[in-house]
């Protein structure tokens, strides 16, 4: 294939241009259970530039190869969290890895679901233990008093406090990375404790002391065991192991 | 399967999550359908800020902003829209705070405001501080601030569900019909009222700014009923998106200081806008980058940018007010705006026109007051005409709070007062004759291939300079692509998650949504805003000071009908008359 690469609406920078075509291969774990019994591997041969995202090859798969592959997608830079998946068996947003960072000229990305959701189709899988998990942590602002007739005040530092955990985007890379979420299903995982962190620490927010409770519980903070997945696979550079242990800190001595 | 609500709201970005909380708060059932997780809407991507007169850092007005928006609109805003507008963005900005909303600060606590392209003070005097921002990620923490609320409360929500019909009978909006991507299956979704809030249809370009989801889905559908689309020829190119990638880059960044040069480091817009320079609206600075790159003066190996150059700026303000764009130059260029210049160019981003609609977000059937009893529509997909013939930055945000919450507020109001409406006798219909005849082409085309012509041919005819004969080889260009989109080849027969057909599916939308633009920017015969015509060089408001509706010719294929609709050149207590638009 491969004439058309260059073409497309995704076509990599001017910077990188100049950067040599890598023939490489593509080995995808495909799924449809309407058909297959188990997943299998299928391998496809596709030119790259070296620039290019590797989700620009895998649509190159779908458009070109196969039009059956599945997978979801949508904003192509980073923001919306949609493509979290499987690359050279580390969890990555396809969108925010470029080829020339997973693969040399002659060589093969691998490509799988995340794991631990239910693979309902090819890359694509079950997200909804994982919003479910996201809904049990109450992720909203709770502030029962009058609110002013204009904003509530709140220094520059207090809102500081809350710019590394407000900057997830519910990708899912952190969570499904995590051994302990892998064997346990009901633990929260790092991402919801994420989306805690982020109310637990916010000057404005007066629910604190139920945040920490459902924290405390057995599904909560105590399953963590610091393995570190999880911020090594946030394509946000999150520091979420730190942020986890913000929140056991905050359950232990009960007050943020 | 067959569902019932009082009202339903489609798209789950900033516009359909305000216009669901405030539909719930009136007291009626509820449920949001999203293509995506309501998390992944594109609303997410928006950077730099909300503009409102909160007058935090420097003194400001209302009117001031209204002034802005109007001229910025290159006067064919409707300014009751602007008013209304400019005066309740400062309570729905107090609102997204009160909902929890990490604002940047001021040091005395307050909501942090920021420059941008187009904000002045006194009337066009100087730059004024007026955007309101979360780092570079306000659209972020909107979309997720407004998803939480949501979840607060409880809305109910379709994910994955693409609507594939609006059931309008007798001038009556009666539900809607959406495939469920997880089974397969066709539901409908009977409602007493339904709110439109999907997007925006960038993809239809080469370069862009946008999800490969926003594909004008909604605007084609109510296209294809012989209904009008609003001021189609008026499509906003944001200045800077990354070079050859489109990324948006934010304004932001120019409102934080940064200057964009020529191949000679020139910093030319002080030739193109000399009072407001960089901060120029949109339409004057991409037009003025792709002179720069027309005249050689571009660079990259294809000379076809230019760059914004951050150097000059501490450190701290680039990594931390300007985050976001700092982690997407390093990542996708290889760049840092610490010490290089990074490289630019216009990317399609945001439709100003769309679906008609009243000040209540009710969608309008004519230019002459007809409408859909029970349809509303609000943000990109929508227009109220609040932006004219070219978006003022930040205000994209500005409207769908606005303008999503008055149509929440409106459909409730509405669907308490009226019975359910007759379903049509077969709902599905139209639906599954679209699935079967997507399915039983000859199958020789590749959608991929159609979908490529049509992006590199609109960026080519239809892009930021326009003339006669490169649109009216356009209008041909889209009837060939159409006609070969009959034969399209859709080969995964599977129901459960079929991408495949959902991606041909929106081509056929993609190709609608160009066609009533390329027809809506050919009949216009003069330059205005984000219009920009060769042939047609100057603004014409004795014959063009008038709204577009393009219709398709449900009789002839491939043929698009024109009207028109007013202009409201007064607000409520406000009118600015139309003058040059110099900067």
């Amino acid at each position: 294939m491969t004439q058309t690469q260059h073409e497309t609406s995704t076509a990599p920078a001017a910077a990188q241009q100049a950067l040599p075509m890598l023939h490489i291969k593509v080995k995808i774990l495909r799924f449809d259970p309407e058909k297959d019994r188990k997943a299998h591997w299928e391998t496809y041969a596709i030119d790259a530039q070296a620039g290019d995202r590797v989700l620009d090859v895998i649509n190159e798969v779908k458009w070109y190869h196969d039009h059956s592959l599945t997978f979801r997608r949508s904003c192509m830079h980073g923001i919306c969290g949609s493509d979290a998946m499987l690359i050279n068996g580390r969890n990555r947003l396809a969108c925010k890895t470029l080829v020339r960072d997973v693969a040399k000229d002659g060589g093969t990305i691998t490509v799988e679901p995340i794991r631990g959701l239910k693979v309902e189709k090819d890359l694509l899988v079950d997200m909804e233990p994982f919003f479910d998990s996201y809904k049990a942590i109450m992720p909203y602002f709770i502030n029962e008093s009058p609110a002013p007739a204009a904003e509530r005040i709140q220094s520059e530092e207090e809102a500081e406090r809350m710019a590394q955990s407000s900057n997830c985007i519910l990708c899912a890379c952190c969570t499904t990375s995590c051994p302990i979420f892998w064997v346990n299903g009901s633990y929260l995982g790092p991402a919801s404790i994420v989306q805690a962190h982020r109310f637990i620490f916010d000057s404005r927010d007066e629910a604190t002391q139920q945040r920490l409770n459902i924290m405390n519980q057995n599904t909560g903070v105590w399953r963590c065991r610091t393995a570190y997945n999880c911020t090594e696979a946030c394509p946000r550079d999150i520091p979420i192991t730190q942020l986890i242990e913000e929140v056991k800190r905050a359950v232990m001595y009960q007050q943020a | 399967m067959q569902h019932r609500y009082d009202v339903l709201v489609i798209g789950a970005g900033g516009a359909g999550l305000m216009a669901a909380l405030y539909a719930a708060k009136g007291n009626v059932s509820v449920a949001c359908i999203s293509k995506l997780y309501p998390t992944r809407s594109h609303t997410g991507a928006a950077q730099g800020g909300i503009g409102a007169a909160l007058g935090n850092v420097a003194e400001d007005h209302w009117e001031w902003h209204m002034f802005d928006t109007v001229k910025g609109g290159d006067y064919l805003t409707d300014q009751d829209a602007a008013e209304v507008f400019s005066k309740d963005i400062i309570d729905a900005v107090y609102e997204l705070e009160h909902m929890g909303l990490p604002f940047s600060r001021t040091p005395e606590g307050k909501i942090a405001q920021r420059k941008f392209g187009g904000h002045t003070r006194e009337f066009g005097k100087a730059a004024v501080e007026r955007s309101c921002y979360a780092k570079d990620r306000t659209g972020h923490m909107i979309l997720q601030t407004l998803y939480q609320q949501n979840v607060k409360e409880g809305t109910k929500f379709f994910n994955e569900f693409h609507v594939t019909d609006l059931l309008i009978e007798d001038g009556r909006c009666r539900g809607v019909v959406a495939y469920e991507l997880a089974t397969g299956e066709i539901h409908t979704f009977h409602a007493k009222a339904v709110i439109l809030a999907a997007g925006g249809y960038g993809r239809i370009f080469k370069i862009t700014s946008n999800a490969l989801t926003l594909t004008g889905d909604l605007m084609s559908i109510y296209y294809r009923k012989g209904l009008p689309l609003e001021d189609m020829e008026f499509y906003q190119f944001h200045p800077t998106g990354l070079a050859k990638l489109g990324i948006l880059v934010t304004e932001g960044i120019r409102g934080e200081g940064g200057i964009l040069r020529n191949d000679s480091g020139e910093r030319f817009m002080e030739r193109y806008a000399p009072t407001i320079k960089d901060l120029a609206p949109r339409d004057i600075v991409s037009r003025s980058i792709i002179s720069e790159i027309r005249e050689g003066r571009g660079v990259g190996r294809d000379k076809d940018a230019v760059n914004i150059d951050l150097t000059h700026l501490p450190r701290e303000v680039i990594e931390g007010k300007l985050a976001e764009i700092t982690d997407l130059a390093r990542t996708y260029l290889g760049m840092d705006p610490v010490k290089d210049l990074v490289p630019v160019q216009p990317t399609a981003h945001y439709a100003m026109g769309g679906i008609p609609t009243d000040l209540n977000g009710l969608c309008l059937s004519d230019g002459n007051g007809g409408s859909i009893e029970g349809l509303y529509a609000a943000g990109e997909q929508a227009c109220v005409s609040l932006h004219g013939a070219n978006r003022l930055g930040t205000n994209s945000l500005g409207d769908l709070v606005v303008f999503g919450r008055r149509a929440g507020i409106y459909a409730a109001q509405y669907a308490r007062q009226v019975e359910f409406p007759d379903l049509p006798d077969d709902p599905q219909r139209d639906t599954k004759d679209m699935f079967d005849g997507l399915r039983s082409g000859s199958g020789k085309e590749n959608p991929a291939l159609i979908r490529k012509e049509m992006q590199e041919s609109m960026m080519n005819n239809v892009g930021i300079f326009r003339n006669g004969p490169d649109m009216e080889k356009q209008v041909e260009i889209l009837k060939e692509l159409k006609s070969r989109y009959q034969d399209v080849n859709v080969g995964d027969p599977s129901l459960r998650y079929n991408s495949e057909l959902i991606e041909v599916m929106e081509l056929g939308f993609m190709l609608d949504c160009a066609e009533a633009m390329t027809a809506s920017a050919l009949n216009r015969t003069e330059s205005r805003g984000a219009h920009d015509r060769a042939d047609y060089h100057t603004r014409d408001d004795v014959n063009w000071l008038k709204h577009t509706m393009a219709y398709k010719d449900l009789d002839r294929p491939g043929n698009v009908l024109i009207g028109y609709k007013d202009v409201a050149l007064k607000g409520f207590t406000r009118a600015f008359e139309p003058k040059a638009r110099v900067y």
